[in-house]
C-alpha cells in the first residue's frame, strides 16, 4: 500500500480531516479504508491494523469522539469528520493521558499491539461509565483483542484510569465540584 | 485485503441517492454504516461497481415513536438506538436485543436497518423485526413500497429490497397490551461475537394473571429468522413459573439447526430449547410487573 494514491487511473478524491485537533487534508481512492489512511497518507502509525475486519478492535480510533474501528470505515466516507487517534490522548501539557499513565502503573500492556485500540476505547468509555463496576469494565473492552496480558492488567488499568481522572480534577482548583464524587476503594 | 476499486458518490438529498442508485447497467451498493458491507468488500466477498455513502443523508437520522411503532432512519446508528428513551419505552425489546449487537465501537457506526437490509440470519434485528411483525420502508426512483417482515427475510444475507432501492426507515411495532412483556437471550462464543442461537420473545397474560400466549422468534437456527408460535405450550400455565418444558419441546421439535464450525446441530437445538425457556421467563417477569404496576 502506497500513501501517494490508488492504482493508475484511480479516481482520487479530496479529503479533510480534523486529526487531534488540526486540520488535515489526504487525497485518496475511494477504496482507502480509514485505518490505512491514517497510516499511510496521513503518517500517524499509532493506529495499528490488526485483522482489517473489524474483530480484533486493535484500530480503534475515536470519530466526533466515540470510538470505531477505522478499519470498517472508508476515509471517504469520514470526510469532516473530527478523529482522535492514540496520538491525541496526552495532556496539552504532554503529560499521558489518565488511562495512558493507568496503564503504565497497571502493566496494561505487553508486546504493545493492541494497545492503542484499548486507549481509545476505554478514554471514551470512561467518559460514558466514570465509575465502571467490574461487570462494566469487561463489557467496556469486550470488543478488543489482546494475546499477551490475559485482560487482568488492563481491567486493573480502566479500574487506576478512573481513579486518576477523578484525582487530577480534583486537583484542579476550578473542580471543586468534582471533590464531590466519593472514591470508592479501587481494586488493589 | 483490501477492496477492489470502485466508483464512490456521496449524495446530498434522498433523491439524488435514489437517482444514483437508478443508474442502469451498474452494480451499485448503499453504503450506511458499513459494518458488514466494508469487511466483505476488504475480503473481497462483495465487489460492487459503485458504493453510494447515505451517511451525509441526515434527514433519514432519525429514532421516533407514531402511530403505535418505533420508526427508525436508515442512517440511524444502533447506538442512537439503544439511547432512545421513547424508543425503549415504546418497545422494551428493541433496547434488550441491540445490547447484544456486536460491541459499542460497532454500534457508533452500524445502523439499524443497514443490519436488517444484510438480512444475517445470526443478526439479532432481524429476529426481532420477524417476531414483531415489522415493516421495512423502502424507495426508488419509480415509487416507494412497504414490505412486510414475513416477505422481508428471503434467505442468507438477502432481503426483498430489489437493486436500485433504497431501505430508507423500519417500523417495529410497539409493545402490545398492558400485560405483556418481551425478552432475549443469546449465546455466543464470546460477548458480542455471532450468536450460536438467540431467541427474541413477547409473551402476554390472560385476564386471569395465567399465561394468555407467546411468540418466539430464533437467530442462527435457520437461513432467516425462525418464528414459533408458543402458545400452545404455554397458554394457562402459571405465569411465575421458570421452566416451561412444553415450549422447549416446541422449540426442540419445530427447529432445525444445522452444525457448523461452531456447534453441532444438536447442541443448538438444545441450546435453543433452553434459551426459550429464559427468555419466556423474562418476558413473563415483565408482563406481570407491568400488571402489578
Amino acid at each position: 500500500m502506497n500513501g501517494a494514491g490508488g492504482r493508475q487511473g484511480e479516481e482520487l478524491h479530496e479529503l479533510r480531516l480534523t486529526v487531534n485537533g488540526a486540520v488535515r487534508t489526504a487525497r485518496v481512492p475511494a477504496r482507502r479504508l480509514l485505518s490505512d489512511c491514517i497510516r499511510h497518507d496521513l503518517r500517524l502509525t499509532g493506529t495499528h491494523v490488526g485483522c482489517e475486519h473489524g474483530v480484533c478492535g486493535a484500530c480503534t480510533i475515536l470519530l466526533d469522539g466515540a470510538p470505531v474501528r477505522s478499519c470498517l470505515l472508508l476515509a471517504v466516507s469520514a470526510d469532516g469528520a473530527a478523529i482522535t487517534t492514540v496520538e491525541g490522548l496526552a495532556e496539552p501539557d504532554g503529560r499521558l493521558s489518565p488511562v495512558q499513565q493507568a496503564f503504565v502503573e497497571c502493566h496494561g500492556l505487553q508486546c504493545g499491539f493492541c494497545t492503542s485500540g484499548f486507549l481509545t476505547t476505554i478514554t471514551a468509555g470512561l467518559r460514558d461509565i466514570p465509575q465502571p463496576d467490574d461487570e462494566q469494565a469487561r463489557e467496556m473492552i469486550g470488543g478488543n483483542l489482546c494475546r499477551c496480558t490475559g485482560y487482568q492488567n488492563i481491567l486493573a488499568s480502566v479500574h487506576r484510569a478512573a481513579e486518576i481522572i477523578r484525582e487530577r480534577a480534583g486537583s484542579r482548583p476550578d473542580a471543586a465540584a468534582g471533590a464531590a464524587v466519593e472514591t470508592p476503594a479501587g481494586p488493589a | 485485503m483490501k477492496p477492489r476499486p470502485f466508483g464512490y458518490t456521496r449524495p446530498e438529498s434522498v433523491a439524488e441517492a435514489l437517482a444514483a442508485l437508478a443508474a442502469p447497467d451498474v452494480e451499485a451498493k448503499v453504503l450506511a454504516g458499513g459494518q458488514s458491507l466494508v469487511p466483505l468488500m476488504s475480503i473481497r466477498l462483495a465487489w460492487p461497481d459503485l458504493l453510494v455513502d447515505i451517511n451525509r443523508l441526515t434527514e433519514l437520522s432519525y429514532v421516533t415513536v407514531a402511530d403505535g411503532q418505533v420508526c427508525v432512519g436508515a442512517v440511524a446508528r444502533h447506538a442512537e438506538v439503544l439511547a432512545s428513551l421513547a424508543a425503549a419505552a415504546a418497545q422494551p425489546l428493541l433496547r434488550k436485543a441491540l445490547r447484544f449487537v456486536a460491541h459499542p465501537a460497532i454500534r457508533n457506526r452500524g445502523t439499524t436497518v443497514g443490519s436488517l437490509v444484510h438480512a444475517d440470519p445470526a443478526g439479532e434485528l432481524p429476529a426481532v423485526l420477524a417476531l414483531l411483525a415489522g415493516t421495512v420502508c423502502v424507495a426508488s426512483a419509480t415509487g416507494q413500497r412497504s414490505i412486510p417482515a414475513e416477505e422481508f427475510f428471503r434467505g442468507p444475507l438477502e432481503s426483498a429490497v430489489q437493486p436500485g432501492e433504497l431501505a430508507t426507515e423500519v417500523r417495529f411495532p410497539v409493545l402490545a397490551g398492558p400485560a405483556a412483556g418481551t425478552g432475549f437471550a443469546e449465546v455466543s462464543r464470546r460477548r458480542g461475537d455471532y450468536a450460536v442461537c438467540g431467541v427474541a420473545v413477547t409473551a402476554w397474560l390472560a385476564p386471569d394473571g395465567r399465561i394468555g400466549g407467546g411468540k418466539a422468534a430464533y437467530l442462527s437456527v435457520g437461513p432467516s429468522p425462525v418464528v414459533l408460535d408458543l402458545t400452545e405450550a404455554v397458554a394457562g400455565g402459571a405465569a411465575d413459573a421458570v421452566r416451561f418444558p412444553a415450549a422447549a419441546s416446541l422449540a426442540r421439535a419445530r427447529l432445525e439447526p444445522r452444525s457448523d464450525l461452531h456447534a453441532t446441530a444438536r447442541y443448538r437445538r438444545q441450546l435453543a430449547a433452553v434459551l426459550t425457556e429464559r427468555a419466556l421467563a423474562e418476558a413473563l417477569g415483565d408482563a406481570r410487573e407491568t400488571v402489578a404496576a
